[in-house]
């Protein structure tokens, strides 16, 4: 360690005010930050009381995103050797995904350096931490089938588009890693639309998406006709543990859970979206059970305990919708953003025939929804204020 | 029929949203949209004037101008739609001057703030749209008020959640070339983007 210190200090001077690499200062200091603290104190008041920065709440996404992260390379090879028929152990399916899913990682973290350093460069901000997250979270949301060039066509587009235009981290509207899917999703939809199922397996290998099953059929019961498929298992508790295809890790709501509790013990991640997001998901589709008898559309009478394990919505509402910077800023605007999240999510499912699935337009739509929500709620505080004092 | 013209107004508001689905009503989007104050008072004349001049320009289409219109004066193989448009932009242009009037007298301060851009409505895409689409569309009067109400509601929706959010974006640091107008236009395409979440629902 102090061989690495007395090297970037020996380097520092190269890449300052009048060195010779003042240019790619950014990239240096990115670099020193990640290996050192800076050990600066400060003298007077205001003092920090933790070290809470944006790198240190990054790290800790990162680490409420391995549980999904691990179960998405074990699912990739699982799902490879179920289509083929294969017999192969734990491990082997850990590799074999390591060996699709790491292309994909670098390409997506590659092409985010790429634009964030160039940014950075030309206009001489630092770089930010926030693509440590968006780089992760983009391989973990597109299918283990992706084309890696489409990887890096749709990354440049949420990176410049969805986040660097704004100025970078912390400044953005729209969460980058969704504008990323969301790119996709629109510019390939042949490939990406959400119907038939992602999954590494021989020509012609295809099936339809639990979402997609009662989306197809007119005046049934969902939960029997999932039940009734027999290429995969779409049992509730199959889904719950995450054994099916689909996204490279929003599959398993189990894995997810445990990265959401730990999100909300550390208090990263804020728990009035999540709750919101579970409320309002679970009442609309309360609400369209109700409703299922009066209608053919077999898809409202899909259980809200199905609704939570399909599809890539627990993995939405904590990983994306919690993102502080494009959520609701105040608490109030907190627990609509969420619940309306929940609504809208089975809201697009249930009677929009274009999309199977509607988290990541849901998500979206409430970001753009949350600066005029956040709104209402201070304009709303401050006429409370003014009466009280009045 | 409540159900139908519920429908009607979700398709209006949403689903094809006259800003987000078709751009209409762009230049009044894009100019006005800087403060949420101004914007819902902009919205609210809209809203306004659009739930007016559609059933307005409908009872003009069709007791004047549509193919056989005039068949009540006994002149029933006239057709007079090819003044559509004329007839539809003075009767905007009037109704804009009404409620000109009528905000001078009573919000001064939202007439103020408004500036040029009152008067701008009488050429606003958006209201002629929508006194367009309803011809297209073979609306009765019924629908055109609601499909006029919705149209001013979507338009009202939008351009308030762009001023909201180019309010956030007052902390933003957008590259020097693309701050006002360019950033605006991306968010304009990002916003409707997201709106292609309700596109394809069939009401």
């Amino acid at each position: 360690m102090q061989f690495l210190r007395r090297f970037s200090e020996r380097m520092k001077p190269a890449f300052e005010e009048d060195g010779r690499l003042k240019l790619l200062y950014p990239v240096y200091e990115m670099l020193d930050t990640l290996l050192f603290n800076t050990d600066k104190e400060t003298d007077m008041a205001p003092y920090i009381r933790d070290s809470v920065d944006l790198k240190r709440i990054m790290t800790i996404v990162i680490f409420a995103l391995l549980p999904a992260f691990f179960f998405g390379l074990f699912n990739i090879g699982y799902q490879q050797a179920l289509a083929f028929g294969l017999e192969r152990s734990l491990l082997t399916n850990f590799w074999f995904g390591l060996k699709v899913m790491l292309p994909i990682i670098i390409v997506s973290y590659a092409t985010g350096a790429v634009w964030e350093v160039l940014f950075a460069i030309v206009r001489k901000h630092e770089v930010d931490e926030g693509f440590l997250v968006t780089g992760l979270l983009i391989p973990m949301i597109v299918p283990p089938t992706i084309p890696l060039w489409q990887v890096a066509v749709a990354t440049s587009f949420g990176m410049v588009i969805g986040k660097l235009v704004f100025g970078g981290t912390g400044m953005n509207i729209f969460n980058p890693a969704l504008t990323t899917r969301a790119f996709l999703f629109f510019a390939y939809p042949g490939k990406i639309s959400g119907d038939s199922v992602w999954a590494l397996g021989p020509d012609g290998y295809s099936g339809a998406t639990p979402l997609a099953v009662p989306a197809a059929v007119t005046n049934g019961n969902a939960v029997e006709l999932l039940n009734g498929v027999t290429q995969f298992d779409y049992s509730w508790s199959n889904m719950f543990y995450g054994l099916i295809p689909g996204s490279i890790s929003e599959t398993s709501a189990l894995a997810i859970l445990i990265g959401a509790v730990f999100l909300i013990l550390t208090k990263v991640g804020s728990w009035r979206v999540i709750v919101g997001g579970l409320l309002g998901l679970v009442g609309t589709a309360l609400l369209t059970n109700i409703l299922a008898g009066q209608s053919s559309n077999t898809m409202l009478s899909l259980p809200p305990h199905y609704h939570l394990v399909m599809g890539g919505f627990l993995f939405g509402i904590t990983f994306m919708a919690t993102d502080p910077v494009t959520a609701a800023h105040t608490n109030a605007g907190r627990w609509i953003y969420g619940i309306m999240i929940g609504v809208l999510t089975v809201v697009i499912r249930s009677i929009n025939p274009a999309y199977p699935e509607g988290t990541m337009l849901a998500i979206l739509l409430m970001n753009a929804f949350a600066p005029l929500i956040d709104y209402f709620v201070v304009q709303a505080n401050i006429k409370k204020r003014v009466a009280r004092y009045a | 029929m409540l159900e139908h013209y519920i429908s009607l107004a979700v398709k209006a508001i949403f689903i094809e949203n006259i800003l987000l689905a078709y751009f209409l009503g762009m230049c009044s989007f894009l100019a006005i949209s800087k403060k949420v104050e101004t914007s819902i008072g902009l919205g609210l004349a809209v809203v306004f004037v659009l739930s007016i001049t559609a059933p307005v320009n409908w009872f003009l289409h069709t007791y004047l101008l549509k193919e056989g219109a005039l068949a009540w004066a006994g002149l029933p193989d006239l057709d007079l739609s090819y003044l559509n448009f004329i007839i539809f932009i003075a009767t905007i242009a009037a109704l804009v001057q009404l409620v000109e009037m009528i905000m001078d007298r009573f919000t001064p301060a939202l007439y103020l703030s408004l500036g040029i851009f009152l008067p701008l409505i009488a050429v606003n895409c958006a209201i002629l749209g929508g006194s367009l689409f309803l011809v297209e569309r073979n609306y009765n009067l019924g629908e055109s008020v609601v499909f006029g109400f919705g149209s001013g509601i979507g338009f009202f929706l939008a351009i308030t959640t762009m001023a909201a959010i180019r309010h956030r974006l007052r902390y933003s640091n957008v590259p020097p070339a693309l701050r006002g107008l360019g950033i605006t236009m991306l968010l304009t395409g990002l916003l409707s983007m997201t709106f292609m979440a309700f596109s394809g629902i069939d009401l």
